[in-house]
């Protein structure tokens, strides 16, 4: 079933272009590797599917499982099933993470028609899911990113993905920012999250990351366009020969 | 040199407005002399203006222009109504102590608890029932401010509360203090005296019964936490929407004695507190702290003062303020150093939160350190809120008024959450919520 439709996508931010004509179509059960260079646009496009303000769609079509994307609201698009992992992901003091796994978790759920969980309900949950990331309960009590290493942070991302079930995952540089061992670990958490039913875009400047979490397409972004799809061997294509090529074929 | 008078109506001059009153306002003898002196010192000064430092954001002047004359003594109807509207405000467990209208409302009140462990009197009965002018001392100015002397001359009412050597009070004492008229003003002052080693927690409410409109209110609090005492005071304005309210806190903190101070203002027209406190006993502590909640036209300053007069004490203040509409918040945060209060140790930080394009805050920290031997930091900043932060909660499937919601908590948290007793920062924390429900 195709989750994601993009259809000749045009997004210019203080009117200079940044998307240029993208198409991508991902099915439930895919995932994707999105690769390029710096300012091809690849964080652009994972904001626009988010829903990230600033951006002017001068262009084309995003539909979610038929549905047109852009006409909904942030909150709408996280309901429907979008998750993005940014690639920064925020600190928010004076909100523990806790507390704010719960706000959310509960606000998903009542917008897919869903009750709220009991309070030994959602402590279960989370433990468990902390508990195979190696996130402590100290981490839990503090302010949400607050304090934590770049490692830490991008594990609490993969315990929200986990903790809010979407069908679509876009991990916006999910690899910056961390070591081969934090590395390993949330390569682990993002694995164990595939699914026939789920769909990940995955967006890193480097191969690396792909040994861990193996694609079933690679799509070369350069100046705000798909410049060539193939298999996972592409990855391997562009390790050994570099982007360059592809900057003079868009 | 032109100066702006207090009216009690339209071409009445400012003697006559205390004459008019003088035979309303309880204490003889020496008092109406002392009354009559603190008049004078008001009126020679007037009504505080943008010129005086101390008033530079809060120009009364320009804002109320006259003071309002005397409120009436409340009847059986107000003091049913202003029931009613204290009711929705009191603190679970409290000893609750009523005003109405600037007048000690014993039917209200819970006055036979506690009798062992707590004296209290109404000022009126303080000054009337004294047999010399003793008491008088009561109504003395203790500072140049013309607001405090003028409460000092028109004070009707007030609470005399002292508390025993060693005596812990542990429900807390919440003088509720509700305004029935219109167009009126009330002055009322209050003494709290904590003797050696005693533990007491004191809410101020102010609030307003329904219907009540337009009305002034002048409120002096005098404290005293003697030497290893321990006060915690806590001051709530929610007047009404077009009201004034100029509240002072004269507070002096004797040897090892702890001060826990916080101020929420979050309705009203015209809103001031002030607090005067002196770390006067060598080891004494001070946590200061407080929220405003500005919207509509509300302008509402909190001013504190500290003192550190001795060596070893240690002041920490935080306030935040969240301006919407075309509110003003104000801080000012002065801390005086004096040159023997060597090993000072005093913070202050101070953020406003601005919502939307017309709002504003005045942020102003003032240190005059002289002594070398010290360590005192402070902050100030204001902004808008992050969008940052509240995409990453929207993208988490927030709504945007649930995230901003979120944020706006944790903002004002970072003040609250100083305030010691759980049942009492969950009080406040429930009279924020309140307000932002409303607003967004």
């Amino acid at each position: 079933m195709t989750l994601l439709e993009i259809q000749d996508l045009n997004v210019g931010v203080d009117s200079r272009e940044i998307i240029r004509g993208l198409d991508l179509m991902v099915n439930a059960g895919e995932v994707h590797a999105i690769m390029g260079p710096n300012g091809s646009g690849k964080s652009t496009l994972s904001h626009v599917i988010a829903g990230k303000s600033g951006y002017e769609v001068t262009g084309g079509h995003i539909l979610f499982r038929g549905e047109d994307l852009l006409e909904m609201e942030p909150n709408e698009r996280a309901a429907k099933g979008v998750f993005l992992a940014f690639q920064y992901p925020v600190e928010i003091p004076g909100v523990t993470t806790m507390n704010f796994l719960r706000t959310a978790l509960n606000a998903l759920r009542k917008a897919r028609g869903r009750g709220e969980l009991s309070t030994p309900e959602f402590l279960k949950k989370v433990r468990e899911v902390a508990g195979s990331l190696n996130i402590t309960r100290d981490m839990l009590k503090r302010g949400v990113n607050v304090g934590f290493s770049g490692g830490e942070k991008k594990r609490n991302e993969v315990l929200q993905m986990a903790l809010f079930e979407p069908s679509l995952c876009i991990l916006d540089e999910i690899d910056s920012g961390l070591d081969i061992d934090a590395l390993r670990i949330v390569a682990s958490g993002i694995n164990g999250l595939r699914s026939p039913e789920r769909a990940m875009i995955v967006i890193t400047h480097y191969q690396r990351l792909l040994h861990y979490i193996v694609p079933d397409y690679v799509h070369v972004m350069s100046k705000g366009r798909v410049v060539k799809s193939g298999g996972k061997e592409l990855a391997l294509e562009l390790e050994a020969c570099g982007y360059a090529q592809f900057e003079t074929a868009a | 040199m032109k100066q702006v008078l207090a009216k009690a109506d339209a071409g009445c001059a400012t003697s006559n407005f205390l004459a008019a009153a003088l035979e309303r306002l309880p204490g003889a003898g020496l008092v109406p002399h002392i009354r009559a002196r603190a008049f004078e010192a008001y009126a020679r000064a007037g009504l505080p203006h943008r010129r005086m430092e101390a008033w530079r954001y809060t120009d009364l002047r320009a804002l109320i222009g006259e003071v309002l004359p005397l409120a009436p003594r409340p009847d059986a109807a107000a003091l049913a109504r202003a029931k009613a509207s204290a009711r929705r405000v009191a603190v679970d467990q409290a000893v609750k102590l009523v005003l109405v209208d600037g007048i000690f409302a014993p039917e209200l009140s819970d006055l036979g608890e506690l009798k062992n462990e707590l004296h209290v009197q109404s000022l009126r009965e303080v000054l009337e029932n004294s047999a010399t002018g003793a008491m008088a001392g009561l109504v003395l100015s203790t500072t140049d401010d013309a607001v405090i002397a003028l409460n000092a001359a028109m004070a009707s009412d007030g609470l005399v509360i002292s508390i025993a050597e060693g005596n812990t009070i542990r429900r807390p004492i919440q003088i509720v203090q509700v305004a029935t008229g219109s167009s009126v003003s009330a002055f009322t002052r209050s003494y709290l005296q904590l003797d050696k080693g005693a533990h007491a927690t004191v809410v101020q409410s102010f609030i307003s019964a329904e219907g009540a409109s337009g009305y002034q209110a002048n409120d002096v609090l005098i404290a005293l936490a003697g030497d290893e005492a321990s006060l915690s005071h806590l001051r709530i304005a929610a007047d009404a929407a077009d009201a004034v309210n100029i509240s002072s806190g004269i507070i002096a903190v004797g040897t090892r004695a702890k001060l826990d101070l916080f101020s929420m203002t979050c309705s009203g027209s015209i809103n001031r507190y002030q607090g005067f406190v002196t770390l006067g006993g060598e080891g004494s502590k001070l946590s200061a702290n407080g929220v405003n909640l500005v919207k509509d036209k509300l302008h509402a300053d909190t001013t504190i003062v500290v003192d550190h007069a001795v060596p070893h004490c240690t002041s920490r203040q935080k306030f935040r303020a969240v301006v919407d509409d075309c509110g003003r918040s104000v801080f000012q945060g002065r801390i005086v150093v004096r040159p023997v209060a060597q090993k000072t140790v005093a913070s202050l930080s101070t953020r406003a939160l601005l919502l939307s394009d017309q709002a504003a805050a005045d942020n102003k920290p003032e240190l005059e350190i002289s002594a070398d031997d010290v360590t005192c930091s402070h902050g100030a900043t204001s902004g808008a809120l992050d969008n940052n932060l509240v995409f990453y909660l929207r993208a988490r499937g927030l709504s945007e008024k649930d995230a901003q919601m979120l944020l706006i908590k944790a903002f004002i948290g970072e003040s609250i959450e100083e305030i010691f007793a759980d049942n009492l920062r969950d009080f406040v924390t429930a009279q924020a919520e309140h307000w932002l429900q409303e607003r967004l």
